[in-house]
């Protein structure tokens, strides 16, 4: 099973790795996109709403609008 | 028509299990399908006598509220494992410590070489992995907003999961192994717990699908990333074609070193996916909870998120060094495991700053105070482990007792700690408790923890570098100075030591259950509460 080594030693010199590194970099520069600060903010008190019960089904995923569960 | 289904398929596989016992080829195999055919003909029964009866709420998936009952048996069994993990490597320690501790009666059953895997993966895939499975259950449904999908699919998750680790451990006991470590259960256990991780998967998925928060919070992206890559591993390193369905050998389709690089590929990653990547998810959402507090950075986590999965595939080939491996293949596991240090620095940042502005807690509430000495465990840990992965250090540590110690401050240190702190977060919520039952008996489970790690790991450095050095001593001309044994003897006095950490680690453990299990069954006692109403002085 030579294969899988020449497999595997050519893909780590290949475009394939390429692509890994650009993507890995697209996302980092993705998160620091600008306006991204507020949808984080948002995402990040996620923890501290609905600790009790669910949100009930028929409505959708809700916007930031009704979230009254402050955190204390 | 669905209890009909479940009558026939129980009462088939109970027939099936009986054939399969008597026709056995061995022991471990026989026992196995007995458990199996107990298990089953105990599930017709109950089908039987609760058959035609209206189908309660909680089956039919239209129950309201969030599915907790499944957390309260994953608490409970995480507590319990937890116990006889941790009961069990004391145990194998004084057995290095003392040979004669491997009883003559016992031969064969109870010896260190059957009991060493037992210990291992009690500690790793019960306490640990039922730990994974009621946080994530926990914190899957507060993030998501929505009750688990699936209806009673997580129950059989759960007792799924608990059917898996009594064949594993039981099958260690009689000797079925494919001696993968921490992959030694045989195919037809393996097979049971891909069916019961896909269903994880699923109940998993769908509750994130059904969820209704328009973001998916990063706790989730931790477990989804630890499911999904676990299954995957898992698969892999476990083709095996069973050398008769009669019985418990099986032959892996890898040979030579693609087999050890598929091993430790898996096992590295057992370490970063089912040890790191799941427990992140506890850190994300338990330490902001806790803190009361969002956590320091968002963007931090994202990164945290990525550059994990991203390097830690790759590690596996540092377990390797100077073996049949090429050169280029292990050097390639040494730079990824050297470059794994920044991301798990920069989680380990994220997770303390989540602190910052708060820092009095950890003067104040001892379950902060343990989450925090985790993180730092998990600072040390990822620190050690990469350095240890660099071939020249390799060349000294590998094959000794450093190895042991570094294993130990991860799992007892980091997942151990944010483990015992998420179990006091969750008991009094769970049980709709004011608090625990004594804050005072968490700091004591605080501080013998604390303590039996430091012993742990100090004595496996010595031993471990002591050991290596005594290996590689050669005299002037040329001959190496220690025999095996001549290492073995000098490591006595620090093996007592290691012993007496895991003492301390074990009645801390104990404590814990105590103050749960008083906090959750116990008479109303709320001195936590009552100290929380005193004004403060």
């Amino acid at each position: 099973m030579e294969d899988t080594f020449t497999f595997l030693a050519v893909l780590s010199r290949s475009w394939a790795m390429v692509a890994m590194l650009l993507a890995f970099l697209g996302i980092v520069l993705w998160a620091f996109r600008p306006g991204s600060r507020k949808v984080h903010r948002d995402t990040a008190d996620i923890p501290f709403r609905h600790e009790d019960a669910p949100l009930p089904d028929g409505d959708g995923p809700t916007g930031s609008q009704d979230r009254t569960e402050a955190r204390t | 028509m669905w209890d009909w289904i479940k009558i026939a398929m129980f009462g088939l596989i109970a027939l099936f299990a009986a054939l399969a016992a008597s026709w056995a080829r061995d022991l471990a195999y026989q026992v196995h399908m007995l458990i199996i055919m107990a298990v089953a003909a105990g599930l017709f029964i109950w089908s039987v006598r609760t058959a035609g009866e209206a189908q309660p709420a909680l089956a039919t998936g239209t129950a309201e509220g969030y599915n907790d009952g499944v957390i309260r048996a994953g608490v409970i069994a995480t507590a319990f494992w937890g116990v006889v993990g941790f009961l069990v490597g004391v145990f194998i320690a004084f057995q290095l410590a003392y040979p004669q501790l491997n009883f003559e009666f016992l031969q064969g059953y109870g010896n260190f070489g059957r009991l060493r895997p037992l210990h291992t993966s009690a500690v790793i895939f019960a306490f640990g992995g039922n730990a994974l499975l009621c946080t994530s259950f926990y914190v899957v449904q507060r993030t998501s907003a929505a009750r688990l999908w699936g209806g009673n699919l997580a129950w059989f998750v759960f007792w799924g999961y608990q059917l898996f680790i009594v064949l594993a451990a039981t099958g260690y006991l009689l000797g079925a192994t494919q001696s993968k470590e921490y992959a030694e259960p045989e195919w037809y256990v393996d097979l049971w717990l891909t069916v019961v991780w896909v269903a994880y998967l699923l109940v998993f998925l769908g509750t994130i699908l059904k969820r209704k928060e328009p973001h998916i919070y990063v706790a989730n992206w931790f477990f989804l990333s630890f499911i999904v890559t676990v299954a995957m591993l898992h698969v892999v390193n476990n083709l095996t074609i069973p050398v008769s369905i009669w019985g418990s050998k099986s032959v892996i389709v890898w040979a030579g070193v693609q087999d050890a690089m598929v091993q430790w590929w898996y096992g590295h990653n057992a370490v970063g996916f089912f040890l790191t990547a799941g427990f992140l998810g506890m850190m994300y959402y338990f330490v902001p909870k806790q803190a009361e507090r969002p956590v320091f950075s968002y963007k931090l986590s994202i990164v945290h998120f990525w550059a994990l999965i991203f390097l830690y595939i790759w590690a596996g080939p540092h377990h390797l060094h100077y073996t049949a491996l090429p050169d280029w293949a292990s050097t390639l596991g040494m730079v990824f495991s050297v470059v794994l240090w920044m991301p798990s620095w920069g989680g380990m940042i994220n997770g303390l700053m989540t602190l910052s502005g708060a820092w009095d807690k950890i003067r104040t509430d001892p379950i902060i105070r343990m989450m925090v000495i985790s993180i730092g465990f998990y600072g040390m840990s990822t620190f050690e482990g990469p350095m240890m992965s660099i071939r020249a250090v390799n060349s000294l540590s590998h094959y000794t007792d450093w190895t042991i110690g570094h294993v130990h401050s991860g799992a007892l240190g980091w997942n151990g700690m944010i483990t015992f702190a998420c179990l006091y977060f969750l008991t009094p919520k769970l049980w709709k408790r004011q608090g625990l039952y004594s804050l005072k008996l968490v700091n004591w489970h605080f501080w013998l923890s604390t303590i039996g790690i430091v012993l742990y790991a100090a004595s496996m450095w010595v031993t471990g570098i002591m050991e290596g050095l005594m290996w590689r001593e050669v005299d002037a001309q040329g001959f190496l100075v220690n025999s095996f044994a001549d290492t073995v003897e000098a490591k006595f006095p620090m093996y007592l030591v290691r012993g007496l950490g895991g003492v301390l680690y074990l009645a801390g453990a104990l404590i814990m259950v105590y103050n749960l299990w008083m906090t959750a069954f116990g008479k109303q006692q709320t001195q936590a509460a009552a100290a929380a109403a005193t004004p403060a002085e």
